[in-house]
């Protein structure tokens, strides 16, 4: 392969559940990491709902995405953003998220987006 | 494969039961997996199960209950280094115990669903 | 005349909640399901401030608890399925806000 590398950042922004973006950006972000380009995932507005653990998804029928988030390590992937307003918002502490996870700003966020070659957003 | 196509269109006859797996042969309800249903679900597959494939298997039914996934190779290969140390944690090992494509293979015979994103 | 008011969008993914809010007379009921039940979050509970006590506030048990939410807001009663069927025929209709 050629030493051709481009920047990628996933923005997530959907809660979980309640419709299929969050599995749709976990699954592009598995499927990415395959190619070993940089990679990077953003959670932001309602998808530090994401960010809560101990889900028990099997209640309303579904896989559980906490478990899932906790395996984006074994990929490593392993650069992983979250606005610090959206969990302010929700009242989500910082010590809830059991990932490793970095705190942005919002103006850390634009210069996080700037510096990407290509951003998809879920 | 044996299959039973009057009462179930997709099953592994095991031990007299009849354990449902989908199309393409992986198990529908990860419960249903035991010893026998390894050793058949191998089988088909013109594997002989030996320790070194039960503590492949054993790991990833840990995977899986962990992070409700089956893995791609690259982070079974991960676990596999952190669980079983580097001389196995290596895609040509992998290779020899589970031909072809190990993680979906290996999943399979583990009783797992297909690995979704595995290219 | 009474109503079920049904939320299934969190506060900020729709006006949902805010609107059904405006919308509501005393003896309604509020019942959160699916992304509805973020509602219940500390942070959110200003949007119920004006809400009088006759309105009852409920929300789907098994919804709150696949998101996380494992501790309930004491403010909502918890429900099953069988409890939304119930609640559906107690109030004379279902208005569902998205």
């Amino acid at each position: 392969m050629r030493e051709n590398k481009k920047s990628f950042l996933i923005i997530n922004r959907k809660a979980p559940y309640g419709s299929s973006a969050a599995r749709d950006a976990l699954d592009v972000a598995l499927t990415f990491s395959v190619f070993e380009q940089p990679l990077s995932l953003l959670f932001m507005d309602d998808a530090v709902l994401q960010l809560l653990p101990n889900h028990q998804a099997n209640t309303i029928g579904q896989k559980n995405l906490s478990a899932n988030l906790a395996m984006l390590e074994m990929y490593d992937i392993d650069q992983l953003y979250v606005c610090r307003q959206a969990l302010s918002e929700r009242g989500i502490r910082p010590d809830q998220i059991s990932l490793n996870i970095t705190l942005l700003d919002t103006h850390a966020i634009a210069a996080l987006i700037k510096q990407q070659d290509q951003v998809l957003s879920f | 494969m044996t299959t039973d196509n009057s009462t179930q269109p997709h099953a592994l006859q095991v031990n007299g039961l009849a354990i449902p797996v989908d199309p393409e042969g992986y198990l529908r309800h990860l419960e249903d997996w035991n010893e026998a249903v390894a050793t058949q679900l191998a089988a088909q597959e013109a594997i002989q199960l030996t320790e070194a494939h039960w503590e492949i298997l054993r790991l990833l039914r840990q995977f899986y209950q962990q992070f409700e996934m089956s893995p791609a190779m690259r982070p079974l290969i991960k676990a596999i280094t952190a669980e079983l140390g580097s001389d196995k944690g290596k895609s040509i090992y992998l290779m020899s115990l589970f031909p072809g494509s190990p993680a979906k293979l290996a999943s399979k015979i583990a009783g797992l669903p297909k690995p979704t994103n595995c290219l | 005349m009474t109503t079920l008011h049904v939320i299934n969008k969190t506060p900020s993914e729709s006006s949902a909640l805010r609107d059904s809010l405006i919308a509501m007379s005393d003896g309604d009921a509020l019942l959160l399901i699916e992304n509805g039940v973020y509602a219940t979050l500390p942070a959110y509970s200003e949007h119920f401030s004006r809400l009088t006590a006759n309105v009852q506030c409920y929300l789907l048990t098994d919804d709150a608890q696949a998101r996380g939410l494992n501790d309930l807001n004491q403010d909502f009663c918890g429900i099953d399925y069988d409890g939304f069927v119930e609640l559906s025929c107690r109030y004379s209709k279902v208005v569902s806000w998205f």
